[in-house]
């Protein structure tokens, strides 16, 4: 079968307007499925439940798969409760980025995507979620081909398995806001600085290399990643849908390539980009021609 | 008014020598792994041969100490048989539960040895109540580490809804990501936690006298640059300095320890079950100053928890012993996120 192309949950904290605008963009924009939703901190609220949900009607009318994605770091009670309300959404379904979703999902019978950070590295602990619901799960982002091909032979039967294949890499997530302590403000009185990072802040060496990208609680890669060169790799692994992070700028044009690249068109992006995880290297790596 | 829950002290053993000075300084358990990457100590001439870990099992259990075995990597399906074959062998050993973050692992555990106690590790990154009731419902895990990210009434929250024993870090490393959740190791390195049970692995650490000073690098990334006379501190990542807007900094977090010694009556009225110390990476004596002022500290509390106060020699001696010879409350202490 073909492979798909997915648009990951967005990462960053956008002004309203813009994640709206960027939304009604998509709907036209050669994409399969979109996540929708908050992962990275509990705090921003620019857009609620209700918005996501508005958002994904529109998407799932333009004949997106829409699938809903829960936070990663879920730890207060009011955390849970948002969660419980993304759960009994009735309509959509849910991409779980921690345990207490899968919960929340397997007891009550809903069919759900095990989320990247869930850490999925074999086949038994994978086909414990299938069996819990999951009909689709995104390897997590350092895992790669060796990983995929080591579980194929067991692989749960019917499981769509996602890569993350552009974007800043989501490397960690912690308690701390960094872009809270960038400017000197604890995370309960953060300001939403991050509002003014729409692609996070870079973190450079003290030799002026570009390292890592400050997102909130969320550490990112400074390289974006790109495995629109691997493709036919990609394919012959089995992987079924790739997912593309969005960007603040030219998220279209990236779309464009991978679906131009899945279709056996020539395509290209320009930059300096990473691929190592994919290729069981340190992820900055790039192996390869990037394309 | 009702006696506080005992409350064990969980001591590191990265080798049988800490694992003595662990018992002999009142550790009411210890944990322990093998050598190899089926834990996240997975350092060189660390951890447990079968000989040395028969002999430490037969120490601590002689002195009415239980032993602990980390397996809390995640397996890939190519090496599954070998994580499953250190199940069998911790079991075998007679150990007294063993410490997962796999939840095929935790399957596998459950069916091959129905009577093994299970804990899920903080590397399971179960930071709600929700999570951890799953890991009970569907593998029996009856205790659970809480990952460094909660405040104090985020544990006290998951202490009151699930029936699953919480323990909770008390002294030692701090790592600033939620432990399970961190791949800047791997990005920098390819070796991480999760898989190969080690963060900026020694084999990528370069130390450089340079004109500008002392240098640390891995893998060649530029981690820090020390002046003359500044205390220098292995290059882990999350530690380092690098510079945002120009602004040159500890970016991520200033290496520090975690203590908690001070919180130790509100652990112990919530109802926390089990104080862990971090560090088998640490040497014996590290090992056996920090169990004995903790063990001490534990039992002033249990005895008189209303006039508890950490003894400024404590927190002298346990500072010494920091990493960056400074503490914090971490998480617990809501400022500090």
């Amino acid at each position: 079968m073909e492979m798909r192309l997915s648009l990951g949950p967005l990462q960053y904290y956008w002004p309203r307007q813009t994640t709206l605008d960027f939304y009604a963009a998509v709907a036209q924009q050669p994409v399969d499925i979109v996540y929708l939703g908050e992962t990275v901190c509990s705090r921003r609220h620019e857009l609620r439940l209700d918005d996501y949900l508005e958002l994904a009607a529109r998407l799932a009318a333009a004949g997106k798969e829409v699938v809903l994605s829960t936070l990663t770091l879920i730890e207060s009670e009011s955390d849970l409760k948002a969660l419980r309300r993304m759960v009994d959404n009735g309509r959509f379904s849910v991409e779980a980025n921690e345990m207490g979703a899968v919960r929340l999902l397997a007891g009550q019978g809903i069919p759900f995507v095990a989320g990247p950070t869930l850490n999925i590295f074999n086949a038994e602990t994978l086909g414990l979620l299938a069996g819990m619901g999951a009909g689709r799960w995104v390897m997590p982002p350092e895992a790669g081909r060796e990983l995929l091909a080591g579980m194929r032979p067991a692989l749960p039967t019917g499981i769509e398995t996602e890569v993350f294949a552009f974007g800043r890499v989501p490397l960690a997530y912690s308690a701390r806001c960094f872009t809270a302590r960038r400017f000197n403000l604890q995370k309960d009185s953060c300001e939403f600085k991050c509002i003014d990072f729409p692609d996070g802040m870079i973190v450079k060496t003290r030799e002026g290399e570009d390292f890592l990208s400050l997102n909130g609680i969320q550490t990112q890669s400074a390289k974006v990643y790109n495995l629109l060169a691997d493709l036919p790799d990609l394919a012959a692994a089995g992987v079924d849908v790739l997912r593309i992070s969005p960007q603040s700028a030219a998220t279209a044009a990236v779309l464009a390539a991978f679906r131009a690249a899945i279709d056996g068109q020539t395509a290209q992006l320009d930059g300096d980009y990473c691929n190592g995880f994919w290729h069981g290297r340190p992820g900055l790596e790039l192996i390869g021609k990037a394309a | 008014m009702t006696a506080p829950n005992p409350i064990e002290l969980v001591c590191p053993a990265g080798g049988l020598p800490a694992l003595k000075a662990a018992v002999d300084n009142g550790a009411n358990c210890v944990y322990a792994g093998f050598k190899d990457d089926t834990n996240a100590r997975n350092f060189t001439g660390l951890n447990f041969d079968e000989k040395s870990l028969k002999d430490g099992i037969r120490y601590a259990h002689d002195h009415g100490v239980k032993v602990l075995i980390a397996l809390n990597t995640y397996p890939q399906s190519e090496s599954w048989a070998r994580w499953t074959a250190a199940v069998d062998r911790a079991a075998d050993y007679g150990v007294d539960a063993i410490i997962l973050a796999d939840p095929g692992l935790m399957a596998y555990a459950q069916r091959a040895h129905p009577n093994l106690r299970l804990h899920l590790s903080v590397q399971g990154s179960a930071t709600n109540y929700e999570a951890i009731n799953f890991y009970h419902e569907r593998f029996g895990i009856q205790r659970a580490v809480l990952p460094r990210v909660l405040s104090l009434a985020q544990v006290e929250q998951v202490i009151a809804n699930t029936p699953v024993e919480i323990e909770a870090f008390g002294f030692g490393g701090l790592c600033v990501m939620v432990e399970g959740r961190c791949a800047l190791s791997a990005y920098a390195t390819g070796t991480s936690p999760n898989c190969n049970g080690a963060c900026s692995p020694g084999k990528a650490v370069r130390w450089e006298q340079t004109p500008q000073g002392l240098e640390t690098r891995l893998n060649g990334i530029l981690i820090d640059r020390y002046a003359e006379g500044e205390r220098t501190g292995y290059p882990t990542i999350c530690k380092g300095r690098f510079e945002v807007d120009d602004e040159t900094y500890y970016a991520i977090e200033e290496p520090a320890s975690l203590n908690t010694l001070e919180l130790l009556p509100e652990l112990v009225r919530m109802g926390i079950r089990a104080i862990k110390i971090e560090g088998r990476q640490r040497s014996p004596a590290y090992v056996a100053q920090v169990t004995r002022i903790w063990r001490e500290a534990i039992d002033n509390c249990l005895r008189d928890a209303a006039h508890f106060v950490p003894k400024a020699a404590w927190m002298a001696e346990l500072n010494k012993v920091s990493e960056g010879q400074s503490y914090t409350l971490g998480a617990y202490n809501r400022p500090w996120k």
